[in-house]
């Protein structure tokens, strides 16, 4: 870029403190030199209201690495969206955020995830109350085995003690919150498995927002559903980000394009380009970028 | 983008698809191109002839147009365009309706040609003489801008739009000159409107030329330069020209 000597051409704010404290001040970062044959940093936006800074984060899967010492933030009550071809880490960039990776062996990660401020990776960190606050939502609906009442009201029994009344309340709240409970409120005693694929995952939802988390982490939320359900997880997600801090993975370009306010472009292992998903779908800056959203990726 | 080539990608129809598109853009460019040279031709010979076929040769481009529109808007149903595509089809769609518009001020000046040439009288004094050096101007500037966007060079287009400040100096002399004109002699005021009118037509090709110079650069550098001053776009060019 010719536009930039004399600075560096990005900026990054530190979340060694907490986001807000940390505000008043910048600091530069230099980038990895980890981005794919370039002198351009991958992430060319500073984002004000960072609820989760990522630095250097490596994983790995035993010896091999899977994330390349990635560094981004994530907007506060925005959706982020991490497109790239498969393996090319964004599942697992995803799987960092709520440490959930630590239910298998052999997986670790280095760097910093810092959420508001603190780096989850800490050992010391309570895992069930960092799951409490980041929410998770998989590619194949899970619902548990038992009625979908009781699919609502299972976790928030592991962090809350709520009367009756005040359990039956949140069981709706969520269910409304996740676009369902017009459809179930006849049948909350019937199995959750029961409902259809696009209900299920909408439950899965109901689930993730009951316990009231910070951040929703979706990972393929609709890429098992039919155009219609699809919509639908869609105008929720829109509807949802007023409260909470969204990141989803996604397959689907247009999915990303439609629903998200950023974009990551992610190709082995690295950040290719962060960008506002206006920027990344009509002229992002890197090349690689531009061949995989154009289909001319191969 | 890539200037060499719309190809790559993993569909081979989509490849095809898109090269189509900038042919027929390319085609009816050309066809405008033709209207707007015997458009001009006629009037400075006061040809009425050559500009009865222009009149009736508008329906061809206004088929282009409608056919191009049809196709890119196919490919935006079918294909969800992103990135340079996206930018291509919409410069696309939007240098057609620069393009249509030129070839209806083609054939306004074909038939200023055929009221100048039933009007008669001395074909020595009628000031029909005065635009042919604009009427250059303008087949030049429409003629480059069709050239920057074949192929897809923001700098050719920035230069065409320069040329555009020398064609509205050239519009400003001919009506000082038509008014000197018409002050001598005020029988030749009709004849001398039809003049302006077509200065007029000429003057308004020029400024469209310099809209698909705007399409170009949005195309290859994705910024949109209009309403902007010739600086800013200089400088736009320049910076993203290093990528």
């Amino acid at each position: 870029m010719s536009s930039t000597e004399g600075t560096l051409p990005f900026q990054l704010t530190t979340g060694a403190e907490t986001p807000r404290a940390a505000a008043g001040k910048k600091e530069y970062i230099v980038p990895p030199a980890a981005v794919i044959g370039t002198e351009e940093p991958a992430s060319l936006i500073d984002i004000p209201n960072p609820k989760i800074v990522i630095r250097d984060l490596s994983f790995y899967y035993g010896k091999y690495r899977a994330l390349e010492a990635i560094n981004m933030q994530i907007a506060e009550k925005q959706v982020t969206a991490f497109i790239g071809p498969s393996g090319c880490g964004k599942s697992t960039l995803l799987r960092g955020f709520n440490r959930i990776y630590e239910l298998y062996p052999d997986q670790r990660a280095t760097g910093q995830i810092l959420l508001d401020g603190v780096n989850v990776l800490e050992k010391r960190q309570d895992l069930n109350l960092l799951r409490a606050k980041i929410g998770m939502v998989f590619q194949k609906p899970t619902p548990f085995p038992m009625s979908i009442y009781d699919n609502v009201a299972f976790g928030i029994r592991l962090y809350e003690k709520l009367s009756r009344a005040e359990m039956a309340d949140r069981v709706e709240w969520a269910l409304s919150k996740a676009a369902l409970w017009n459809e179930v409120k006849d049948k909350l005693k019937q199995s959750g498995a029961r409902l259809s694929g696009g209900q299920q995952q909408r439950l899965c939802i109901a689930r993730a927002i009951a316990v009231k988390p910070e951040v929703l982490l979706l990972d393929e939320p609709a890429s098992a559903l039919d155009p219609i359900s699809t919509a639908h997880i869609e105008a929720l997600i829109d509807e949802l980000k007023s409260d909470y801090t969204i990141v989803i993975v996604t397959h689907n370009m247009q999915q990303a394009a439609r629903v998200s306010d950023y974009t990551a472009f992610m190709y082995l292992g690295r950040m290719v380009e962060f960008g506002d998903t206006n920027t990344i779908f009509t002229n992002p800056r890197r090349k690689e970028t531009e061949d995989y959203i154009t289909g001319r990726y191969g | 983008m890539d200037k060499t080539s719309l190809g790559h990608h993993i569909s081979h129809q989509f490849n095809v698809a898109l090269e189509d598109i900038r042919n027929r853009v390319l085609t009816m460019g050309g066809m405008v191109e033709q209207q707007l040279t015997d458009a001009i031709r006629a009037l400075v010979n006061l040809d009425t002839r050559l500009a009865e076929t222009v009149v009736t040769g508008d329906y061809k481009v206004n088929a282009q147009e409608v056919a191009i529109d049809d196709e890119c808007v196919q490919i935006l149903a079918r294909r969800q365009p992103a990135a340079s595509d996206l930018r291509l089809i919409i410069a696309v769609i939007k240098t057609i309706t620069d393009l249509e518009r030129i070839g209806d001020e083609a054939e306004r000046i074909a038939r200023m040609t055929i009221n100048l040439a039933q009007a008669g009288g001395d074909d020595k004094r009628n000031p029909h003489y005065y635009i042919e050096h604009l009427g250059e101007q303008v087949k030049h500037m429409l003629h480059d801008a069709l050239d920057a966007f074949a192929r897809m060079d923001a700098e050719a287009a920035v230069a065409v739009w320069r040329q555009d400040f020398k064609a509205d100096q050239e519009y400003e002399a001919i009506t000082r000159q038509l008014m000197t004109f018409m002050m001598e002699d005020p029988r030749s005021i009709p004849k001398a409107l039809d003049v302006m009118w077509s200065a007029r037509a000429l003057g308004r090709i020029g400024d469209r030329s310099r809209n698909i110079c705007e399409y170009v650069i949005y195309l290859v550098h994705g910024k949109d330069v209009r309403h902007t001053s010739i600086e800013q776009m200089e400088k736009e060019v320049r910076e993203q020209g290093g990528r």
